[in-house]
């Protein structure tokens, strides 16, 4: 199974404020996989823009995005998120649907989590729900994941290295929790890799990578319904 | 009553019905009036508050005709050319423009001629009346010299040489009158008398094609209206189809009984003639407007116009409309319609690069609906970690920073009360100002930092000015964020 199986609703919480442009590139970037030439709905709500700034097209474009086929909606409340969001959940000629919310909001109940979960199942584009400044609640997510950031590998110079983003598995639907890893995005191959956490065990050995090819397809290469040994259990103590 | 100061001293500027029965005139200083109405009520005398009556006017008039020109600074002109027999002939129709107007308190002086200026300067100088198809010149010959508008000095010299009726003016030849007192008499005379013909610009572009009910009965309820919009949208679809276009433009005007006008303007991405989803978008955009359609006393008459239309080919209808499978640009384009009609066009956006080296401009957002047309920005050569932020503050954010060397990267800044420890830097990246844009204050050259705190937090710093410069500290900014 992939980290984000497509046709379905991801949530990503961000663990601080300042961790929103990662949870936002986590987001294009998972966004990105499932695309292949369809065009990407961007629904950003005018609070995120405040707390982070404005998306800023060089940028998105290093990060491998083909601009002329992304559309930005910026929504004014939470409301209008939400509804942009629901609308792009379900067009199933969208490649994926990025949708961000700021803080927390009575509206994204269980119901209009729902809505939208049962939107992107049924129209077969994956919506990435992202939660800046807002305590993790129960929805109808497939998956939620805490995100933040991480040092990076130190180029020469010591100048900052690719991105690397600290990903924690709140909840999945099969009832994995509480697996950790850190992803680096690699802006060529426009994928994530897995790396080792600092001074911890690396979550995916590539033998076993290898072991299971369909898992390693374009989407980020690691399992969770593996037999055998349960590699989150010994990352729970990891992450603790 | 409304006055208006003037050189010191307050005039009248505009009397009404019993003000001129008691013989004030305009120009006359209110002392005077005074002096002989002691207790004169007075307005003060607001210009634009007219202009903004008279734009309501002409959008009243629109129920009438699309053509409305103003004729400032009182008076409206309609261009009905093929629209009275619409109202029963020309006699009703000029009974309704009266009792809509009427219904506002408000008199009119009008009159209805083959050509523009004959009917303005009759309506103005002559008697309110409908002249019969020819009998223009005849109508306007009457008139007084002053119909013509000239300077008063004009009219003054034409009375002294006495002229009194245009059809004084008319029996004389034309070269010696041009020579003697202008051009622009001989073109005015020329035009009120109908000799020559020019039409009005109308104050907005007239619709590729519209569709429009007139009600009896006002219509005051929102089903009933979105029934008539169903079978507008069905005829402007059909008239589309016959001109072989698409609409990508469209409006939807609203005459309310007391002639409030609304108009909603719903705009698709691609050219269209779907009668359904074009109704779909109008019912999205009534639905969720900030200001609801108040429909008051009810609506006199809807109209639905296409503003803008493009060529498109004709489709083969399918056989079972159901099955029939939509292109996935259709239905991104559907999406994109009804995001904008809920959303408002300026926020449903794309990106666009413009040719430059200055960051903050470098990158811009357009809407969608936009018909500039821009390249989107290129892909950058790869390899190596972005260069340039995922977002950007505008303004850049003012920091307090703390450089080791003159020329380095900051040590430590504090940023939203947050110390940061920078761990990773790189730069810096010298981008000077474009100096040719702001004249003589151009900003300084920015020095551009790639940082990383110990956290993993990745920013977009910048230094304005030198150190060296001794006079001034420079300041330090974060103008975005990495992921």
């Amino acid at each position: 199974m992939a980290l984000f199986a497509q046709a379905a609703c991801h949530e990503l919480y961000t663990a601080r404020e300042a961790d929103a442009p990662s949870a936002t590139a986590m987001a294009l970037g998972c966004a990105l996989q499932s695309l292949q030439g369809r065009p990407l709905l961007w629904v950003r709500h005018d609070l995120v823009d405040l707390a982070t700034g404005f998306a800023y097209a060089p940028g998105l474009g290093e990060l491998g995005l083909d601009l002329a086929q992304l559309t930005l909606l910026r929504a004014r409340d939470a409301r209008s998120v939400l509804q942009a969001g629901l609308e792009g959940a379900r067009c199933a000629a969208l490649g994926a649907v990025v949708v961000e919310l700021w803080g927390e909001t009575r509206l994204l109940d269980l119901t209009a989590s729902r809505r939208l979960a049962l939107a992107a199942k049924a129209s077969k584009t994956p919506l990435f729900l992202v939660r800046v400044a807002a305590a993790p609640q129960p929805s109808a997510a497939e998956t939620r994941w805490q995100v933040r950031a991480a040092p990076s590998r130190a180029l020469a110079a010591n100048a900052p290295g690719p991105s690397i983003f600290d990903l924690t598995l709140l909840r999945h639907r099969n009832g994995q929790e509480g697996l950790r890893c850190h992803m680096e995005w690699d802006a060529d191959a426009r994928t994530f890799t897995a790396r080792p956490i600092a001074g911890g065990s690396p979550i995916v050995e590539p033998a076993r990578e290898q072991a299971s090819p369909a898992l390693s397809r374009r989407v980020v290469p690691f399992s969770l319904d593996r037999q055998g040994p349960n590699p989150a259990g010994a990352l729970v103590t990891q992450a603790g | 009553m409304l006055v208006e100061k003037q050189g010191g001293a307050l005039k009248l500027a505009a009397i009404n019905r019993a003000g001129l029965s008691l013989g004030f005139k305009t120009g006359m200083t209110l002392a005077a009036a005074r002096s002989a109405v002691p207790h004169l009520l007075v307005d003060e005398f607001d210009p634009d508050a007219d202009e903004r009556f008279l734009r309501r006017c002409s959008a009243a008039c629109e129920i009438f005709t699309p053509l409305v020109a103003l004729d400032r600074p009182d008076g409206v002109l309609l261009d009905v050319t093929g629209c009275a027999h619409l109202f029963g002939g020309e006699r009703e129709f000029c009974d309704r423009v009266r009792r809509r107007f009427a219904a506002r308190g408000l008199s009119l002086r009008f009159a209805l001629a083959g050509t523009p200026d004959a009917a303005r300067a009759i309506a103005r100088f002559g008697a309110t009346a409908i002249v019969p198809p020819g009998a223009d010149e005849a109508a306007a010959r009457g008139l007084p010299i002053a119909a013509l508008g000239l300077p008063p000095e004009t009219t003054l010299a034409l009375a002294r040489a006495g002229m009194r009726s245009l059809d004084d003016l008319a029996k004389l030849p034309t070269k010696p009158l041009s020579a003697r007192f202008g051009g622009t008499l001989v073109t005015r005379l020329h035009r009120i008398l109908g000799w020559e013909d020019i039409r009005i610009t109308p104050l907005r572009a007239p619709p590729d094609c519209l569709a429009e009910r007139h009600f009896a009965e006002p219509l005051s309820t929102l089903p009933s209206l979105f029934a008539v919009l169903e079978r507008l949208a069905g005829e402007v679809t059909l008239l589309l189809e016959r001109q072989g276009c698409g609409g990508r433009l469209y409006e939807a005007s609203f005459f309310r009984a007391d002639g409030a006008v609304r108009r909603l303007r719903i705009e698709t991405a691609q050219a269209g003639r779907d009668a359904k989803s074009l109704l779909r978008l109008i019912t999205l955009k009534i639905e969720t407007l900030a200001d609801p359609l108040d429909p008051g006393f009810g609506f006199d008459a809807v109209r639905l116009a296409v503003l803008r239309s493009e060529p498109l080919a004709e489709r083969e209808q399918a056989l079972e409309p159901d099955t029939a499978e939509k292109s996935d640009e259709d239905e991104v384009g559907a999406l994109i319609d009804r995001l904008v009609a809920r959303f408002g066009r300026e926020r449903v956006l794309r990106f666009v690069a413009l040719d430059t080296h200055d960051p903050a401009r470098a990158a811009a957002t357009l809407p969608v609906m936009s018909r500039k047309r821009f390249s989107p920005p290129s892909a950058l050569e790869q390899g190596g970690p972005p260069p340039r932020p995922l977002t950007l503050f505008d303004p850049p954010q003012p920091i307090e920073a703390l450089a080791e060397v003159p020329d380095g990267p900051p040590l430590k800044f504090r940023w939203r009360r947050v110390l940061h420890e920078i761990a990773q830097a790189e730069g810096p990246e010298r981008i000077a100002p474009e100096w040719w844009r702001d004249g003589g204050h151009a900003p300084e050259t920015r020095d551009y930092y790639r940082i990383e705190d110990g956290h993993g937090y990745r920013f977009w710093v910048f230094r304005e000015g030198f150190y060296e410069d001794g006079a001034r500290r420079p300041r330090w900014f974060v103008h975005g964020l990495f992921a």
